[in-house]
């Protein structure tokens, strides 16, 4: 526009220009290289097997085929990927519900509540994040074992039910973000706590408790260790484990494997692209995962 | 009566220890009695179809002078945990600083950056990044467009454990995300007072922002410390421990030697171990954070 006499204001707003290109170019590249692994999955989960090492760096299939994910669903050991898929589903549906409801209560009830004993049992919810989960993976599942419970979903479920630190002390934070007034309102016009939480407190804390259970959802679905641990037959199963014995037993049927990564990628993906802001924001106040 | 029971149930104290009841019963039955269990199952000999039977300190006697893999997987651990942490946490930190500049495509970036922490634990994830560096995968063309020879980065001693350091630094996003809220905290007006001051962007970074998100690095530091110290998928998963026990971590060793031998005593024993180191590596960092950790309302 000025180009012929360029004013002072002009060259700095051309030099901010030229920085913001820069910067959008090397971060978007950035970006593009953190997700090409995902990529390359996807890829070659759509490559006939001869191509996928032949054309390894080349991201668009020469031959275009979906047959990997039809060969990859029927499974192994004579199940197909629709039982595991099930499986992990009852597992992260159930996982999610338990973390929703008691992180729910507890958090309430420590942060609403002036009961004596209160700020100790704060600090014990506080030092059980802390705790490193494999001093408990032997003597759990001794326990587990005695009550019969290993060979089912139920040490992969149940824990959930009595609320994990990390969920409450998230809850808890929101809670802490509502004005008290309201509580203290109803307390005034006779309701009980337990009026107070259902009908003034859950639907007031439903952002939180999604971000709950959508992180426990994601969890659960990708934790493969409870599967190794806890899991013995076939069709109790969950995809993560799945996958697991499915790429031992599957060989160099790589096309397969990676359709069937991908496939067990899916739900998280979908999760994400839903609630990512719930997500976001989740992980911000808790910390959680990695 | 009923009148009674509704008044009982109204008082502060009941009613507090209903609602966190689901905590206490979980906390005694899932963390306190199965954290003394794991203590005195150390001290037995347990393969969990015979009852444990007490064997002193034989299990650490065991531990210290004569299973030589267990001070391999300790050594593992450590380098692993010591070169991971200290990567992961800077480039968590250098993105987010990057990204907190103020641009509209910031959604696709964040969400680009996070992806791989929400599935980087993955089952799928861990297959794929295999082949990644499989000796015809795409790291291997990458490195020959400079002319380097094609190398077996799984198989070498030297280069498998790196290859797992990488996947666990692929995943910083969680820990930039976390930043980057620590960040957004950190008042406009402390920057401008010190643009008008003359203050560059690192001298501003140093004095103003770095302090002020100390609490967060801390935070982001004793996670992640204690999320290293009990990594296991990555090497269960990618490499068995295997070459040469190089990528051999303390988990996997645990975890063999107490579901795949039955050895349920040792495996406690080492459990409590690694319980220890990671308590000695958390008050350290607490220890030394007095010196460096701001906190705003000490108004230092």
């Amino acid at each position: 526009m000025s180009a012929v006499k360029p004013t002072h204001y002009g060259s700095i707003k051309r030099h901010k220009m030229v920085t913001t290109v820069i910067y959008h170019i090397l971060v978007g590249l950035f970006s593009l290289l953190m997700l090409y692994p995902l990529f390359w999955m996807l890829s070659s989960s759509l490559k006939p097997n001869t191509e996928i090492f032949r054309t390894v760096d080349n991201l668009i299939p020469e031959t275009f085929t979906t047959e990997n994910y039809v060969n990859g669903w029927r499974g192994f050991a004579g199940l197909s990927f629709s039982v595991y898929f099930l499986n992990s589903l009852q597992v992260a549906l159930f996982a999610s519900l338990g973390a929703v409801i008691s992180s729910a209560l507890v958090a309430f009830g420590l942060a609403r509540i002036r009961f004596p004993g209160r700020n100790i049992w704060f600090v014990a919810m506080i030092i059980t994040m802390m705790l490193p989960g494999q001093v408990m993976m032997i003597p759990r599942f001794v326990l587990f074992n005695q009550i019969g419970w290993v060979g089912t979903f139920l040490p992969m479920t149940v824990p959930y039910f009595f609320g994990g630190a990390f969920d409450i002390f998230l809850v808890m934070q929101f809670i802490r973000g509502i004005p008290r007034d309201m509580d203290e309102a109803a307390r005034i016009d006779g309701c009980s706590y337990y009026g107070i939480f259902a009908y003034i407190m859950v639907p007031m804390i439903i952002p939180a408790l999604v971000t709950v259970g959508i992180l426990t959802f994601i969890n659960s679905w990708g934790d493969f260790m409870s599967s190794l641990l806890y899991l013995n037959t076939p069709s109790r199963y969950t995809v993560a484990y799945a996958l697991k014995l499915f790429s031992d037993s599957a060989g160099t049927d790589y096309g397969a494997i990676f359709a069937m990564s991908t496939l067990s990628l899916v739900p998280i993906l979908v999760i994400f692209f839903f609630f990512q802001r719930q997500l976001v924001e989740g992980i911000s106040t808790q910390g959680l995962k990695g | 009566m009923k009148n009674k029971l509704s008044r009982i149930l109204g008082k502060e104290s009941v009613a507090g220890y209903i609602f966190i009841a689901p905590f206490i019963i979980g906390l005694f039955a899932f963390t306190v009695i199965p954290f003394f269990t794991s203590l005195y199952l150390a001290f037995t000999d347990y393969n969990i179809l015979t009852p444990p039977k007490w064997i002193g300190i034989q299990n650490f006697r065991r531990m210290f002078f004569e299973d030589k893999y267990f001070w391999t997987s300790f050594w593992v651990t450590f380098k692993f945990a010591f070169i991971q942490v200290p990567i992961k946490m800077l480039v968590s930190l250098g993105v987010a600083l990057i990204l907190s500049r103020n641009t509209k495509a910031i959604p696709f970036y964040r969400s680009a950056f996070y992806i791989p922490s929400l599935m980087g634990g993955s089952v799928a994830v861990a297959l794929t990044w295999k082949q990644l560096f499989s000796y015809d995968g795409v790291i291997n063309r990458f490195t020959a467009l400079f002319g380097l020879a094609p190398v077996k980065w799984l198989s070498n001693p030297g280069t498998a454990l790196y290859v797992l350091i990488g996947l666990g630094v692929w995943q910083f996003g969680s820990s930039m995300l976390i930043f980057l809220a620590a960040l957004k905290n950190v008042p406009a007006s402390y920057h401008e007072a010190a643009i008008v001051d003359g203050a560059g962007p690192v001298r501003r970074f140093f004095k103003i922002v770095f302090p002020m998100i100390t609490p967060i690095f801390f935070f982001n530091l004793i996670n992640q410390t204690i999320g290293a110290f009990q990594a296991f998928n990555s090497s269960y998963l990618i490499t068995q421990g295997k070459p040469l026990n190089t990528t051999l971590y303390y988990g996997v060793h645990l975890y063999n030697r107490a579901f795949t031998y039955y050895e349920m005593g040792y495996g406690s024993a080492m459990a409590w171990f690694m319980l220890l180191v990671i308590a000695i590596f958390t008050a350290l960092i607490f220890r030394s954070s007095s010196a460096w950790v701001y906190y705003e309302s000490e108004g230092k």
